[in-house]
């Protein structure tokens, strides 16, 4: 345990002298190349830390305060895709798991989609659903749940069929129904495959949340404050890393969470290097 | 490594008529489903004038993209390099990094956990930031959040394919007194090629949404990014569409141009063998 | 030469794994003669695995002094002289049949023509010419623990470690491969020192059976085996095949027995 929190102090200590030591060298050696550095493109990282206990604006509230609430904005979004596209994608898989002729005709387009850069439609998604009597950040949950959707169904498919043979003879010996084996065995054999698909959707749902904010210029979440502070750089820029800085916690969380889920589910095994 | 089948297996040859009959079955249902599709997507949204002017036809989506096709292609080529170039960089730099960190374990073991967690990270939010480094209108900003993001899958793979050998591989090396030098190049790094190809393939989506995400925060007018937001905007979808699909080709393409090179290099592995 | 020196000298081997772990083996002592067959026989646990792990140092032992070809145990691996086959081929997927024999020649920088015509030599030793161009997932399982072999004595090594190279197989098989390995054995005049879960393969096979007992792993016994050579499938129904399996199987017991009342009065 104290060898874990070494390590963690270790690396971020690590990550921190890397920063400054290149923005030190760069400073001083005048190098423009790949790009100027200097307060304004690389603030200091204590700056940033510092920036997040300052006033957002004149008489306003704190920064930290400010971002907090644009992180949990954000992620009840990107939560409410997660659960639509995890709950619609297991369903599906399920679906097309006991019908393979909708299988064979349906999921090499399922997988194709896994090569399009599905997020470029984000835009389109924001009009069609936008100005419906809909809360405006739908649309924002929409998108991602579509990012969660295809890892969720294909994994969720692979995990289904993954049931060892001899285990649903065993169970076909019991005059097992099909709903039987569906929960008995095929969704417990399944697990290992779900969880996968949720680390990737757990980010996607995450950046969804952010990208989809964009178009659909919503202001209360991070993607706003991102275009906000952005608008803002000259005279902030510490604004705008920290507003990444907040980002980059809620998805490392949001994935921790699933993390978490799953070493009390699955009890996977920890990755150990050979 | 290799699994014991009861009986010998013939080589991948065969009567073509045989492969041929056996694939049939296999595509005809998606082949039936793509037909159906196209006529319903043609044929509802005319019929219906239901969301139209939302989902256009396909025939005037591909009517628009005809017209326009100078603007199309050169943006989307003008996207496709920045989503390479990002590819390329973050890629490179992934396998070295891992090939370093299979090389001093125990610095491996213990970055692994911070890597999987940094890939949690959304480096596309990132973009306004290369922005103010490179400059908006620059295609370095999109190349750097690109590569950002390919990056790290590529480097987890990349170590796992070359961490997860059996023990008894690198057991029978060393009977053979075989150095470091040794097992690596004859063990460790073939058996990590089929990690590496599968984060390629990874990499090439993300890179070209990083090409194109990236530029919904602030890019070129020649972007493709910019395109699809700035039509979506003025609600002139058929021009929206026509370049999302430009995006999926694009993508479709450069997905298989890694495939093909995995089938080529790779023919031995157990993706490349054919259902059984 | 003039003085037999044996080809496996053990003397007072001990390994612990770890600080306070647990005793893998404990006062091994054997040695073994040139053209000997020798199998390591006793139940899960009694360190036989590791004990050819010791004599092809791929694990260092604690204590004790190993010898191999008359050098340390180290340097007998570095000169090469053994070929190890594992329970499983480990053939590598990525190379044919043809260069997966090669490999340790190509280690010992053969020229390709050399290396093209000892493959086709183990090819044919081990009955599978024709197979060059084929991959490793075209075989059976017996075919790769062939091809296996083959890769182990292609550069002719003293010593042959095989540690139940035919455990995964069906009895047929493993009966079948049985009878090639005495083939090969006798072609090739090796040394083989053959680790194995079964009584009647290593009473078919072996010059001597040494049986192990486990916590910790020793030898308990060792027993001679007399029956005439060349074996076939006729030996395994004479009647002193019988008695030696049994006298095996009681010495295993007696071991495992001795133990396990061992470990109750400690406790007490």
């Amino acid at each position: 345990m104290l060898r874990r929190v070494l390590v963690f102090v270790a690396v971020a200590v690590g990550l921190v002298a890397l920063y400054e030591g290149y923005k030190w060298i760069w400073e001083t050696a005048g190098l423009t190349w790949p790009f100027e550095v200097n307060d304004r493109t690389m603030p200091h990282t204590w700056d940033i830390v510092g920036q997040l206990f300052e006033p957002s604006r004149t008489n306003g509230p704190l920064l930290i305060e400010v971002l907090w609430d644009a992180a949990l904005f954000t992620a009840k979004e990107a939560v409410v895709g997660f659960a639509i596209g995890a709950v619609g994608g297991f369903f599906i898989a399920v679906v097309l798991v006991h019908w393979s002729f909708l299988r064979r005709g349906l999921l090499p387009y399922i997988v194709a989609s896994q090569t399009v850069p599905i997020l470029a439609i984000a835009p389109m998604v924001v009009v069609w659903l936008g100005g419906r009597g809909l809360p405006a950040w739908f649309p924002v949950s929409v998108i991602a749940a579509y990012l969660t959707f295809f890892p969720v169904t294909i994994n969720a498919i692979r995990g289904l069929e993954s049931a060892d043979p001899r285990a649903l003879e065993l169970m076909s010996s019991y005059a097992a129904g099909r709903w039987a084996v569906l929960w008995k065995l095929r969704v417990p054999a399944s697990l290992p495959y779900l969880f996968a698909a949720f680390k990737i959707s757990a980010t996607a749902c995450v950046v969804g949340a952010i990208i989809g904010e964009l178009p659909a210029s919503i202001q209360d979440g991070l993607g706003g404050a991102i275009l906000n502070f952005n608008q803002y750089y000259a005279s902030s820029p510490e604004s705008l890393w920290a507003t990444n800085l907040i980002a980059a916690a809620l998805g490392i969380s949001f994935f921790l969470v699933v993390v978490g889920v799953e070493k009390l589910v699955v009890r996977a095994a920890p990755e150990r290097l050979v | 490594m290799s699994t014991a089948p009861t009986a010998v297996q013939p080589l991948p040859r065969g009567s073509l008529a045989q492969s041929v009959g056996r694939r049939a079955r296999d595509w005809v249902p998606a082949v039936l489903v793509f037909v159906v599709g196209i006529t319903l997507w043609e044929g509802l949204v005319r019929g219906l004038d239901v969301e139209r002017f939302l989902l256009p036809p396909l025939s005037d989506i591909l009517q628009t993209f005809w017209d326009s096709r100078d603007t199309f292609v050169s943006a989307g080529w003008f996207t496709f390099k920045e989503a390479l170039g990002g590819f390329v960089l973050g890629s490179l730099a992934g396998i070295v990094v891992a090939l370093v960190l299979a090389r001093w374990r125990p610095l491996g073991s213990a970055l692994m956990p911070y890597a999987i967690a940094a890939n949690a990270i959304p480096i596309i939010a990132f973009a306004p930031i290369t922005n103010n480094w490179f400059g908006i209108l620059s295609p370095a900003s999109k190349i750097v959040i690109a590569a950002v993001i390919c990056f790290f899958p590529v480097m987890i793979n990349t170590l796992r394919g070359l961490t997860s050998v059996p023990p008894e591989a690198v057991e029978l090396m060393r009977s053979y007194a075989a150095r470091e030098r040794d097992i690596f190049r004859r063990v460790r790094f073939p058996h990590a090629l089929p990690f590496i190809f599968s984060a390629l393939k990874v990499a090439t989506v993300l890179a070209m949404i990083g090409a194109i995400v990236g530029d919904y925060f602030g890019g070129s007018d020649q972007a493709l990014g910019i395109l699809i937001r700035r039509s979506a905007g003025i609600f002139a979808f058929e021009e929206a569409w026509a370049a999302i699909l430009v995006a999926c080709v694009l993508g479709i393409v450069f997905y298989g141009m890694v495939a093909l090179v995995e089938r080529l290099t790779m023919g031995w592995h157990v993706s490349a063998r054919g259902k059984e | 030469m003039s003085e037999r020196t044996p080809v496996v000298s053990l003397r007072n081997v001990h390994k612990q794994f770890g600080r306070g772990g647990v005793v893998a083996l404990e006062g091994i002592d054997l040695e073994v003669e040139a053209g000997e067959f020798i199998s390591l026989i006793g139940p899960s646990g009694c360190g036989k695995s590791t004990l050819l792990r010791v004599v092809g140092d791929l694990t260092d032992p604690s204590g004790g002094e190993v010898v191999v070809n008359g050098k340390p145990a180290r340097k007998a691996r570095i000169d090469r002289d053994y070929g190890i086959v594992f329970q499983d081929a480990v053939l590598y997927d990525w190379r044919t049949v043809a260069k997966n024999i090669a490999l340790p020649l190509e280690m010992l920088g053969w020229d390709r023509k050399r290396r093209a015509q000892r493959v086709e030599e183990m090819l044919e030793l081990v009955e599978l010419s024709g197979f060059e161009s084929h991959h490793p997932w075209q075989l059976s399982g017996g075919m790769q623990q062939r091809v296996a072999i083959a890769r182990a004595l292609s550069f002719d090594p003293a010593l042959l470690l095989m540690d139940e190279p035919f455990g995964a197989l069906d009895e047929m098989t493993r009966e079948r491969l049985n009878m090639e390995l005495l083939r090969i054995w006798e072609q090739a005049e090796s040394t083989i020192l053959f680790v194995t879960h079964s009584i009647a393969e290593a009473v078919f096979l072996s010059t001597r059976i040494v049986v192990m007992s486990p916590r910790p792993g020793r030898i308990s016994d060792i027993v001679a085996v007399d029956l005439p050579r060349p074996r076939s499938v006729e030996t395994r129904e004479e009647p002193r095949f019988f008695e030696l399996v049994t006298q095996v199987r009681e010495l295993l017991r007696a071991g495992g027995a001795e133990a396990a009342i061992e470990a109750e009065e400690v406790e007490a």
